[in-house]
């Protein structure tokens, strides 16, 4: 702790990058910190040890977005390794929440980015679309969690929007066009008009983080 | 059913002791109502009973004896009647809002009761007012509550319920005190307390005017949330402050110690959570109860009408929060009620609960009114009702900026300066206000008279000139509307998946906010309370993306039933062959490769409404076993998960081009007919169409075609029962012929050929079966699909003529030949 106060400039340096206060990031800090076991890197075990996410059905797909590149804004596709704390904050400032000060432009930036993390979650083969399979897959761990559900349902949820966002995206489609699977546009057609105001943030407290995580 | 017209009997009954605290009154209300002679009568036999009383009458006048329910279920009739009348004029309830029009009505009928009379006859009670009037309307709130919207803004809902309740009656009251001490309202026989007891009973927003007003005005959600839910929730407050006061000044001034200002602080906490309270818990026991009424569906609404209104009473009477009991009896139990009764349980209290609260609120309205017209009543004191005015309106405009300004510290969605200007606006005091201050003791609070004509004002100005000019307002300041979009599935999942992603963050980045608190909530939830509180099968079904999935295809079914009718045919409800039964259903053949989840979607209670469903339920046997055949077929000639992965042939490759080609003209033709429609009121219902045609255009051929292939060869029977209904009432033979021509077809198709076709060249092109029967034959066809699928391209002819008549009718008649002549009526069904 002592040694990241001394930093302060590195920390300035982070909230340029990320838009978080130093507060908050002094916060993340500390969680980081705590995740890794004081280590300066944070890998994928390390997002199992936190017990509140066991029961997220889509907890794999979240922790692999922490280590997807495209979100890391470092690669057009791959995944990493391991991530440090510049990699974690990145992902965390998707989740910032908008503020009263932005123009059209930025808001409309921010906007993109934040669907831009969810396609690129539903996109595992980095390829640039939804293909069925994949959204199939979503679905099936999305609903995951109500024991009740079978996977024939979920299936055939995913058909179902899937050919929504068809009918959405490309209206006047040929008869024997066949829809290949959602690019990032579509997405953002199929969101359109849809508030994300409140979807897409999380408030970063300044406060107290949960104590005893491990 | 019965049973939910016993309470509303009931309730009505119950009503009718208002004016028989007035007995006098029966001749006003007569009088009003056009029973002159009714009245005359009435008199007149009284006075022949007490004269003759032994004498046998074959036909005895009792107007005594129906009096009080009779007035009442006039008084019912006559504000409903208004309410038809106000809505005869379309451009008179988009101006005015229906709450003023009755205001207005009520001085009027008023006016004419006192001229009758001059006695105020009718006024609105508040025992009538809380007891039976008020539950309705705060229940309805309740049950329709949007959960997460509200849990959502909880935080800033209470501060400006509490905090915003608080600093209005305390700043009213002490303004209006000082400015009678500077001694501009002249002498009045008044003391600090009184101002503080009126000022807590004119602060608080009133939830009926709230939601009469803004239900007109659409704003966004958020906006509507937090004015109504401070509207509901500051009931607690006015509550607390009224009986502290109204306690104070019992005991007077100077008796009051500081134990009597702790007890007030301590009583407001019981009040409230009190309340709550008790409104948990009773939703907890209406859940419980509506878990087992299975065999006795008739009265299950009625259960959540006891029941809530049992809450309400049962905080009344230790005197805690009403408002917010069954406020949240309603919040809590919506879940596990909606799940466990029946769908048409659930439409029926969803309908009935409107009926009620709309009537109640009918009748507070237009009962404010007549209540205005009393004489008696009436103290003008200018400086005082002016005064109180300004102040409600300046320090909720300055309680309202400054909780603001506090709370967008804390809040993600920042309330802006044109939402603080409508939740200022939205301050509406109402009928609330109106029965605490005729509830006030004369003897007590000498200047009740003042109290209570300054609340009518109050009130009717707030509800007319705010409720007149809020409309115009929120249009100029583009305050951001609620839009009703239909629900998207990619949509729903999305927001699932956010949710998941939030809380995750909020678990990775270690802070406990709404969307950990929500999480934990639902897996408690889910693992407790709902095994508890839901049906085995409910608790399967009652996912919200398999409702919302549920309910698009529902909604897809209809609008294509409707398409069937609009052109035309109801024969597919009523032809002979038991298969066209189907034709309703198919529905449920959507969501197919799951006969699993099939069966959890028929089980599910959806909320939607139809009229179909009744039709449904007596068809699920037929249906079950229809199912599972058609679904085989279709499943093994339709659903391929690639169309490249079917294996064509030549002869198919052939059949499959002449398919598309007439199916895009059959599309061209669909889409022409729909120009030619015209559907002012439905435009929207229109375009759904147009996006399910669309649909079936570019998804035919997709790789997961399946459900619309279906709607797509329902189409096409609609369009065959059509014919056959025409030719049947030309020909005059009847069903019979109906059930020849089925069969005629059947034979036929399942045999050769079916030359009915045409193509763009013109050639006569034969078609064996419909590409994708004609992939192979290890699964034999359904009935359904024998029937119908390989006789169905005969519509693409019939398809032709109905694109041309668009045009001319003439190259229509040419189209068609001679013996097509009774197809002539086309044109006037696209017009339909």
């Amino acid at each position: 702790m002592g040694s990241f106060h001394s930093r302060s400039e590195e920390v300035q340096e982070l909230a340029d990058k990320t838009g978080f206060t130093s507060d908050q990031i002094e916060h993340l800090h500390r969680r980081f910190k705590q995740l890794s076991g004081d280590q300066p890197t944070i890998c994928r075990e390390n997002f199992d040890n936190i017990p509140d996410l066991e029961l997220n059905p889509i907890r794999s797909k979240i922790i692999r977005a922490f280590f997807d590149k495209r979100n890391l804004r470092q690669a057009p596709g791959g995944l990493a390794d391991e991530i440090n704390f510049e990699d974690f904050l990145t992902i965390m400032s998707y989740f910032r929440p908008i503020e009263m000060d932005m123009d059209e432009e930025q808001l409309d930036r921010f906007r993109k980015e934040k669907l831009k993390f969810l396609f690129h979650m539903y996109d595992s083969d980095h390829d640039g679309k939804i293909t069925l399979q994949e959204y199939r897959k979503v679905v099936e761990e999305l609903l995951s969690g109500n024991p009740h559900l079978e996977k024939e349902s979920a299936r055939s949820i995913a058909d179902g929007a899937m050919m929504e966002a068809a009918s959405i995206c490309v209206g006047q489609m040929e008869p024997d066009q066949v829809y290949e699977g959602i690019t990032f546009e579509d997405f953002l057609k199929i969101w359109q008009g849809i508030d994300i105001e409140t979807k897409m943030h999380v408030r970063f407290l300044n406060m107290e983080t949960i104590p005893h995580c491990h | 059913m019965g049973y939910q017209g016993h309470i509303l009997l009931w309730a009505q009954r119950e009503l009718e002791e208002a004016p028989g605290r007035h007995p006098e009154s029966s001749l006003g209300g007569c009088l009003l109502l056009g029973l002159l002679a009714l009245a005359a009568a009435s008199e007149h036999e009284g006075q022949g009973d007490a004269g003759e009383p032994h004498i046998f009458q074959i036909v005895t006048f009792k107007w005594h004896h129906v009096q009080d329910p009779y007035i009442i279920a006039l008084w019912i009739l006559v504000a409903s009647l208004a309410k038809i009348v106000f809505h005869l004029s379309h451009k008179v309830t988009t101006v005015i809002p229906e709450s003023a029009l009755l205001i207005f009505l009520g001085l009027f009928l008023g006016g004419i009761v006192w001229a009758a009379d001059h006695i105020a006859s009718f006024t609105l009670t508040p025992t009538v007012f809380f007891f039976y009037l008020l539950p309705p309307i705060v229940l309805d709130a309740g049950y329709f509550m949007p959960n997460r919207l509200f849990f959502g803004n909880l935080g800033t809902i209470l501060l400006y319920a509490v905090i915003g309740t608080i600093w209005n009656a305390a700043t009213t009251g002490l303004s209006l005190y000082g400015v009678y001490l500077s001694g501009a309202m002249g002498h009045l026989d008044i003391g600090l307390l009184d101002f503080l007891l009126f000022g807590s009973l004119i602060a608080a927003v009133d939830p009926v005017a709230v939601l009469a007003v803004f239900e007109e005005v659409h704003v966004n959600d958020v906006l509507f949330i937090i004015v109504f839910g401070e509207s509901l929730l500051n009931d607690a407050v006015t509550v607390v402050l009224y009986n502290v006061f109204d306690a104070f000044v019992a005991i007077g001034a100077d008796n009051v110690t500081c134990t009597d200002c702790l007890k007030g602080i301590v009583s407001f906490f019981v009040v409230s959570l009190g309340g709550t309270f008790i409104g948990i818990v009773f939703a907890f026991l209406l859940s419980l109860v509506t878990r087992f009424t299975k065999h006795v569906r008739i009265i299950e609404p009625g259960f959540v009408f006891v029941i809530s209104y049992l809450s309400y009473l049962t905080s009344e009477m230790l005197s805690l929060s009403a408002i917010l009991a069954i406020t949240f009896c309603g919040i809590c139990c919506q879940k596990y009620v909606k799940a466990n009764i029946s769908e048409q349980s659930s439409t029926t209290v969803r309908y009935t609960m409107k009926m009620l609260a709309s009537g109640a609120e009918t009748i507070i309205f237009m009962f404010l009114g007549i209540s205005a017209v009393n004489p008696q009543i009436w103290t003008w004191n200018t400086a005082f009702i002016l005064l109180t005015l300004v102040f409600i309106s300046v320090y909720r405009v300055i309680g309202v900026v400054l909780q603001t300004w506090v709370l967008n510290h804390y809040r993600m969605v920042q309330l802006g300066i044109i939402d603080q200007v409508v939740m200022s606006y939205g301050g509406l005091r109402g009928a609330v206000a109106f029965a605490l201050v005729a509830l006030l003791d004369k003897n007590k609070v000498k200047e009740k008279d003042l109290f209570v004509s300054t609340t009518i004002i109050v009130v009717f100005f707030t509800v007319i000139f705010q409720g007149l000019t809020i409309k115009p307002l929120v249009q100029w300041l583009k305050v951001k509307r609620s839009e009703h979009r239909e629900p998207k599935l990619n949509e729903k999942l999305h927001g699932r998946a956010f949710d998941h992603i939030l809380s995750a963050i909020e678990d990775i980045s270690g802070q406990i906010g709404h969307n950990y608190l929500r999480d934990k909530w639902i897996n408690f939830d889910r693992k407790v309370l709902s095994k508890v509180l839901m049906r085995r099968s409910a608790q399967k079904s009652r996912d919200q993306i398999l409702n919302v999935f549920h309910q698009l295809n529902l909604k897809d079914a209809i609008s294509y039933v409707a398409e069937g009718e609009r052109r035309g045919s109801l024969a597919f409800i009523r032809s002979p062959s038991s298969d066209n039964m189907v034709n309703v259903n198919f529905n449920t053949s959507r969501p197919m490769g799951m006969e699993a989840s099939v069966s959890y979607l028929r089980e599910n209670a959806s909320s939607v409404c139809l009229d179909m469903q009744a039709l449904e339920q007596r068809r699920k046997s037929i249906r079950d076993r229809e199912d599972m055949t058609t679904h085989h077929t279709l499943h093994q000639y339709l659903y391929k998960p690639s169309r490249h992965e079917i294996i064509q042939n030549e002869d198919e490759k052939q059949d499959k081009e002449i398919f598309q080609r007439t199916m895009r003209k059959r599309l061209e033709s669909f889409k022409s007919t729909k120009l030619g429609v015209k559907h002012p009121k439905k435009i929207n219902k229109t375009h759904k169409r147009d996006r399910g045609q669309k649909r079936v255009r570019g998804e035919c051929f997709m790789t997961l075609a399946h459900t619309d292939v279906i709607c797509f060869l329902l189409d096409m029977e609609f369009s065959e029962p059509e014919e056959n209904e025409y030719e049947h009432l030309h020909t005059g033979t009847g069903i019979d012929f109906l059930a020849n021509v089925t069969k005629q077809n059947f034979t036929e198709t399942s045999g050769i050929d079916n030359p009915a076709f045409s193509d763009d060249d013109g050639q006569s092109v034969y078609m064996r079966f419909p590409p994708w029967l004609s992939n192979e034959d290890t699964v034999v066809p359904s009935q359904r699909a024998r029937v119908q699928i390989p006789y169905s391209p005969s519509n693409f002819r019939r398809l032709t003529p109905l694109r041309l008549s668009n045009k001319s009718v003439d190259s229509f008649l040419l189209a068609d030949g001679p013996e097509e002549r009774p197809r002539s009526f086309l044109p006037e069904s696209t017009h339909m």
